[in-house]
């Protein structure tokens, strides 16, 4: 690049920092003058440090910005130190292991935060560029580096440098607490499962020429659900069965939930007739519970009878949804037990009760309100429709005429298809009397 | 993934021959060799790797408690040495690579025949007679200085050196990423290297050993080198006429001499 001696004088002449009426400047006699002055001045008093180094690091010339900003006389420095032995011991590190070697290799480096240390003992924070010049051959002859006070950039990048190590702290924390309660949770559905277990039975007892079948969907991993059902003997030939659903989840719930299961079956060996053993609940949750925090339960108590062909079964209803009957003609139909009420909140409640006759083919259903109450999508699109009493009977009329295993296999898929609109615990318990084999007379 | 692509492995030279595997120390990569692996690889098999964290390593296969200690490297070396197949190398460790080098041949010395020790320091702390020629707090203003450096390497280097380790030729953009590491993983290099101690490792040494040291070198200072060979019960000293802690760089002729007469004196 020429400067012309018109482009100076322009230049000059223009005005900024020319201006005669101001007496600390002197215009240059010319241009000449201007362009050596110059350059020797700007390379001395430049607002950056110039440096430059011989390839093994010694200095060979320094700026007076930069003999100042470090309090060093030039003889100090030139032919005696390397540009190394300016730096923090730190810095002295990361210019032997980093920036030495990126200079060798791409003959450069671009605004590398370092230290110098001033002759009075201070350090200066300081911004560094190098470029290597090359002689004949390629050989390195100088390095020229740039040096700019970086005091004010420093503390704003201390800053966020703070700022940034305090984020990754708390990410890392986050990070632990969220591995912890990973680890609170399995232990906690740990426990929940294995509460689950003890308050199911672990098998049913049916009579004999009665099938029976269960299933337990369990809602939540972390909560224990408040669903409970059991099928048992009792002396003289007869059966108890139940179903319920106690108000409530979590550990309390399951409080109750066990007491229930325990006293319908202590209480069915007391007195076994079905209205006397909700009775009977009805005092123990009264008495457990006439605090301020009341509990109680919806259930289905039974008592199986042998019939001639078939069972005979006497039901006390208590606030429960009404058990569905499948017949060996393939109906399917509710009994009514309208007019129970639930178990554990009135002193002296009404039960519904009925007598169902099971013959061969029949099957009977008890669910607890999870299953009618699952979300589906509504004919309508309506999001929050629920699934109802009448398609669960037109669904397993479908099914009908069927056996308990079959019929609870086939609404355990129904649940599985339900997924995520399946929100609560569900219990089912089927009772069924199988067909006798078709006699071969001929 | 194969422990060629973890660490970056190239093989360049004769298929026959003495095998030696250049490897670097902190703070760069394997491109610290380019002055002197071409000379190597006209008379040996030369194998050019970078370590895991640095370079164009995988990156993913990083983490603090395996490179936070210098067995971790070592593990790789011996990993690269099982999947070369090629027989017993001769190990060049330069800086804290001499002493990962050190720690394989004592673990598995049957895959060395010899060790290039190039500017090594068995604890670069002084401790008590011993001058290692730094103080803990010196190192832990190097981790200052690497931390000053982070916001520059954010920004401007991650894109670079996440980008794409398959692209085969060394552009502009690696010459930009050489010795710039994720501060994190510098870090933990960092720590690995300035704060061990392997003084008491020497004399497990059981192969033949050669230390290289610089006449004048602040990070392995005089002293330091003939330490090293008087722990190692079979090494030699030579000391080059280079200054600084990057002969291969500053000083590659007689790097590459000192490295030929070990290779060509073990056989």
């Amino acid at each position: 690049m020429t400067f012309t001696s018109g482009h100076v004088h322009d230049a000059a002449s223009s005005g900024e920092g020319f201006d005669e009426g101001n007496p600390g400047f002197t215009v240059p006699e010319t241009a000449a003058d201007l362009l050596d002055d110059n350059a020797e001045d700007l390379y001395d008093n430049a607002p950056c440090g110039y440096l430059s180094t011989y390839p093994d690091g010694q200095i060979a010339k320094v700026n007076k910005t930069l003999l100042g900003w470090l309090g060093r006389a030039r003889e100090d420095l030139v032919g005696r130190l390397r540009f190394a032995d300016l730096l923090t011991v730190g810095g002295k590190l990361y210019h032997e292991t980093h920036l030495a070697p990126m200079l060798a290799v791409q003959g450069r480096l671009d605004g590398v935060a370092l230290e110098l240390r001033t002759a009075d003992g201070g350090r200066l924070p300081v911004l560094v560029s190098s470029t290597v010049k090359y002689g004949r051959g390629g050989r390195p002859l100088l390095i020229r580096t740039t040096i700019f006070d970086a005091t004010s950039r420093h503390s704003y990048e201390r800053e966020l440098l703070r700022v940034q190590r305090e984020a990754e702290k708390a990410r890392a924390e986050a990070e632990q607490a969220r591995a912890l309660a990973e680890v609170e949770r399995a232990r906690l559905q740990r426990v929940v499962t294995t509460l689950q277990r003890t308050l199911l039975p672990p098998t049913l007892s049916a009579p004999e020429g009665m099938e029976v079948s269960a299933y337990y969907h369990v809602a939540s991993a972390d909560q224990v659900g408040g669903d409970f059902y059991d099928v048992f003997p009792l002396s003289e030939g007869r059966w108890g069965f139940f179903l319920g659903d106690v108000c409530g989840k979590g550990a309390d719930a399951a409080a109750v939930t066990s007491l229930v299961r325990y006293t319908l079956r202590a209480a069915a060996v007391y007195d076994p007739d079905p209205v006397a053993v909700l009775n009977n609940l009805n005092i123990v949750l009264n008495h457990e519970y006439n605090g301020d925090d009341p509990r109680f339960c919806t259930v289905v108590f039974g008592i199986i009878t042998p019939a001639s062909s078939g069972f005979t079964l006497g039901l006390a209803v208590g606030g429960h949804l009404d058990p569905l009957l499948l017949r060996a003609d393939g109906t399917a139909d509710y009994i009514s037990t309208r007019g129970g009420l639930i178990v554990g909140v009135f002193p002296d409640p009404h039960f519904a009760t009925t007598t169902v006759h099971l013959a061969p083919g029949d099957a009977l259903l008890l669910y607890t309100d999870g299953l009618v109450e699952a979300r589906v999508d509504g004919a309508d699109g309506e999001s929050d429709a629920r699934y109802g009493d009448a398609a669960l009977r037109d669904h397993t009329a479908t099914l009908a005429p069927t056996t308990a295993s079959d019929l609870v296999e086939g609404l355990t898929g129904l649940l599985t298809r339900f997924g995520d609109g399946l929100d609560d615990d569900t219990a089912l318990l089927a009772l069924s009397v199988p067909t006798p084999p078709e006699r071969d007379d001929q | 993934m194969g422990v060629f692509t973890k660490n970056h492995v190239m093989v360049t030279g004769g298929q026959a021959g003495p095998t030696v595997m250049l490897s670097h120390g902190f703070g760069c990569d394997q491109n610290l060799w380019r002055l002197v692996a071409p000379a190597l690889a006209e008379r040996f098999r030369v194998v050019l790797f970078d370590h895991v964290g640095s370079g164009r390593s995988d990156l993913s296969a990083w983490n603090p408690d395996r490179y936070g200690r210098l067995e971790g490297y070592a593990e790789d070396v011996l990993e690269i040495c099982r999947e070369l197949d090629a027989g017993p190398v001769v190990f060049v460790g330069h800086s804290v690579s001499a002493m990962i080098g050190a720690l394989a041949a004592i673990a598995e010395p049957e895959r060395f025949e010899g060790l290039v020790l190039l500017v090594p320091s068995p604890c670069y702390i002084d401790d008590g007679d011993y001058r290692g020629g730094f103080s803990r707090e010196d190192i832990d203003e190097l981790l200052e200085t690497l931390d000053g450096n982070y916001l520059g390497w954010s920004s401007a280097m991650a894109p670079v050196i996440m980008g794409n380790p398959d692209r085969p030729e060394l552009g502009e953009e690696l010459e930009d990423s050489f010795c710039r590491t994720d501060p994190n993983i510098a870090r933990v290099f960092a720590r690995a290297t300035f704060l061990s101690d392997n003084r008491a490792d020497l004399p497990q040494v059981k192969v033949p050993a050669v230390v290289l040291e610089c006449s004048q070198d602040v990070i392995a200072p005089t002293g330091v080198g003939a330490f090293v060979r008087d722990q190692i019960p079979d090494a030699g000293l030579v000391t080059l006429d280079a200054v600084g802690h990057c002969p291969q760089l500053s000083a590659p002729e007689a790097t590459v001499q000192a490295i030929s007469d070990f290779v060509t004196g073990l056989r």
